[in-house]
């Protein structure tokens, strides 16, 4: 027996997919075309013209050292921020997961920094930061000049990487919590039973039955990370100082608004869009094919 | 009653637009504007006053926060042809929006509409900055400034220099004695601060900042500045750093220069003139300071600074009405007691001899707290503009500023060597305008 459904109608189908349609049309498709004729050509800011240059503006973004320097910086951000806040979410939904005491406000409380826009973050944290004024600058005053993430770039890239990971822990956190409790009392009761202390339960039984939803997560980070830091860095740091905070995501904003260069800013668009692609699929079908599904 | 009350206002408010609806409705056109605060409530008062001046117009004021936002927002608007009539651009977006025929000149939009206004009358550098090279006015001069140098008077007083230091190196011998004395901070220094410490450095001293007199020739001007003075100045900046004399204040510090100055924890900082209103409002109780001309290096005869700030771009595509408007919302920003009037609550200088002249006969100048504004004019027109001092006309001029923060900021905290860091920049800032160059190929700046 077949199981689709299938509409006599035709154009009754198109009509409920077309909301949806709509909206990825208008909002993906079209700007992207816009941005991809735009890498191909020279645009005047103020639109008086344009002209077909081919490949010149992908040469040019991929000729510039400072160009491979902002992959690279990208590169460790998604890295170090994915990392971070993933592994901590992971402890905290385990001792969640445990049912310690209070564990019903900790749920609460571990999942309110999602409810935060980026860029409120990046003001509470640049405070938090500030070399003279803030928390962490009180070390400066044991320490003069040991945290200066004004002049320090590697100082002001730590800074900008842990607020991407506070930020995500709640959302990371959520899905854990979740997953764990996916995981039938059975198999660990069992486990326990069979003489299995609750650290070797968790590597042995719960890590393994949650690898789906850590690859999730894997994939939803890094992704994030290459396209949500532009929040944090334009109130933090503005991709400075001396562009060392500068990921590729910031640096497209920069050079297509700031310095009003339309068509470098969209090759680069174009490259990272390609890049998020390839990321997303190799891990669909290489990682995935390694996870075992419950 | 309280149906009444309804009843009442709803028949008050019918009457008000019967009355209204019979008079010709006057014409609106939109205005936007980079200001924020202060400076935009003062706007938001001259918006009101012209539109109480006369019935045929009615001007729409809407602050876009900062000149950046203004120009992306005006682009988009400008490309989704929804855009204002009036805008205000800044130095750094003057020579992409020159190029790109989007404006309709103001000399042209004054005759058009039977306005005489005597563009001779304005100060020549403040002209020639926004005039095609053949000396046709292009846009409206609004908010003009200049950068200055503020001392706090206390702490000179304090280590017993007698005036106001007038070279950099008797800026030097100040903040060494500062330091002695016990102030920590002697010099506030902004490394973003790309056009008090570069270009006003190169203007007064009549350094090139490009070739083909700072891109006014020709689109393919390239810069110099890693060949001139500026290289000397910045590795002097860079051992005062290093001292400690000047001590790096900056939004990204979470301390502005000017801040820090009028909170007196700084003593000396450069800034532009249009802050002297600020800086009046906000100086701590009892601190006493002093605006300057920008300093010199010994053995340099002065040349005139460069103009800061921002003008008005008529934009095509509107209706001759609503050109009728702007013409007549420009006249009026032309009258003398206006322009005095956006002066004094500013802070930002006359744009034209005559209105600078009546001020200066008023006794304007001569006592608190406008005292010592009259020095921008004076820095303005030293000379008159040499091809170095006339402007720069560089295209994507702020990415172009943002290179040489950079460099700034690597020698300052990386330890770059000076020379390398400007040539790196002027590597890089004349890919920009190579770039810059192709894309408005065929385009002529005259």
């Amino acid at each position: 027996m077949e199981r689709r459904a299938h509409y006599r109608n035709r154009v009754l189908p198109w009509l409920l997919i077309a909301p949806q349609l709509i909206l990825v049309l208008v909002f993906f498709y079209w700007p992207t075309s816009q941005a991809l004729y735009w890498a191909f050509t020279l645009e005047q800011a103020w639109g008086g013209g344009n002209e077909w240059v081919g490949f010149d503006n992908f040469m040019g973004v991929f000729g510039d050292g400072r160009y491979w320097s902002t992959v690279g910086r990208s590169a460790v951000y998604a890295a170090a921020a994915t990392g971070i806040s993933m592994g901590i979410a992971l402890v905290l939904a385990l001792f969640v997961d445990r049912g310690l005491k209070g564990t019903k406000i900790f749920q609460s409380v571990f999942i309110w920094p999602y409810a935060l826009a980026a860029p409120v973050v990046g003001v509470a944290f640049r405070f938090i930061f500030s070399p003279q004024a803030g928390m962490i600058g009180s070390l400066n005053r044991i320490w003069p000049g040991i945290w200066d993430p004004a002049t320090n770039g590697l100082h002001a890239l730590i800074m900008v990487i842990i607020s991407h990971a506070w930020l995500s822990i709640g959302y990371n956190f959520v899905f854990f919590l979740a997953a764990l409790q996916m995981i039938p009392r059975s198999i660990a009761e069992a486990g326990a039973m069979d003489g299995a202390r609750p650290a070797r339960r968790m590597l042995d039984l719960q890590l393994p039955l949650i690898a789906p939803t850590t690859f999730f997560l894997l994939i939803m980070n890094i992704i994030s990370t290459f396209t949500d830091s532009f929040g944090l860095i334009d109130t933090m740091t503005e991709g400075g100082p001396i562009g060392s905070t500068e990921v590729m995501v910031y640096k497209i904003y920069y050079d297509g608004f700031k310095s009003l260069d339309y068509s470098g800013a969209a090759a680069q668009s174009i490259v990272l869009m390609l890049i998020v692609i390839t990321l997303t699929f190799v891990q669909f079908k290489w990682v995935e094919r390694r996870i075992h599904y419950t | 009653m309280k149906r009444n009350w309804l009843l009442s206002t709803l028949t008050a408010s019918m009457l008000a637009l019967t009355a209204s609806s019979s008079l010709a409705a006057p014409v609106k056109f939109e205005f936007w504007y980079g200001l924020s605060g202060d400076l935009s409530e003062r706007i938001q008062d001259m918006c009101k006053a012209f539109n109480a001046s006369q019935q045929d117009y009615e001007i729409v004021c809407v602050s876009q926060e900062t000149y950046e936002n203004n120009l992306q927002n005006t682009i988009a608007a400008f490309r989704a042809k929804k855009q204002p009539a009036v805008t205000q651009i800044s130095d750094g977006g003057t020579l992409d929006l020159m190029l790109s025929g989007a404006y309709l000149p103001v000399r042209e939009l004054m005759e058009k509409n039977g306005y005489q206004i005597d563009w001779n009358n304005y100060f020549s550098g403040i002209a020639s900055y926004y005039s095609s090279p053949k000396g046709e006015l292009l846009s409206m001069p609004f908010n003009s400034s200049t950068a200055m140098i503020y001392y706090n008077t206390d702490a000179l007083k304090a280590v017993g220099f007698e005036g106001l230091p007038k070279t950099w190196s008797e800026v030097e011998k100040v903040a060494r004695d500062m330091k002695a004395k016990g102030y920590d901070c002697p010099v506030a220094f902004d490394p973003t601060g790309v056009w008090q410490w570069f270009e006003q450095f190169s203007a007064i001293h009549n350094q090139p900042i490009a070739t083909k007199g700072n891109g006014y020739e020709g689109l393919d001007a390239e810069v110099t500045f890693n060949k001139t003075k500026f290289v000397d100045q910045l590795t002097w900046i860079k051992k005062m750093y290093d001292e400690g004399l000047f001590v790096n204040k900056s939004k990204a510090v979470g301390e502005t220069a000017n801040d820090a100055f009028v909170n007196g924890k700084c003593q000396i900082t450069s800034s532009s003139i249009a802050d002297h209103g600020t800086f009046g409002k906000q100086a701590i109780k009892d601190m006493h300071w002093e605006v300057a001309m920008l300093p010199m290096l010994d053995g340099f005869p002065r040349t005139n600074s460069l103009v800061g700030g921002a003008s008005l771009w008529t934009l095509r595509g509107k209706s001759e009405e609503e050109y009728k408007g702007v013409a007549a919302f420009f006249n009026f920003l032309a009258q003398p007691d206006q322009a005095e009037w956006w002066s004094t609550v500013t802070g930002y200088i006359p744009v034209t001899n005559t209105g600078f002249q009546a001020m200066k006969a008023k006794g304007f100048y001569d006592n608190a707290p406008y005292k010592g504004r009259e020095l921008a004019i004076e820095s303005l027109t030293a000379t008159p503009p040499t091809e170095y001092t006339r402007g720069v006309r560089l295209g994507n001029f702020n990415a172009i500023r943002k290179e040489i923060g950079d460099a700034m900021q690597a020698v300052l905290f990386n330890d770059k060597p000076v020379q390398q860091a400007l040539d790196d920049a002027a590597a890089r800032s004349n890919e920009i305008l190579r770039r810059f160059e192709k894309t408005y190929k065929g385009a002529s700046l005259n």
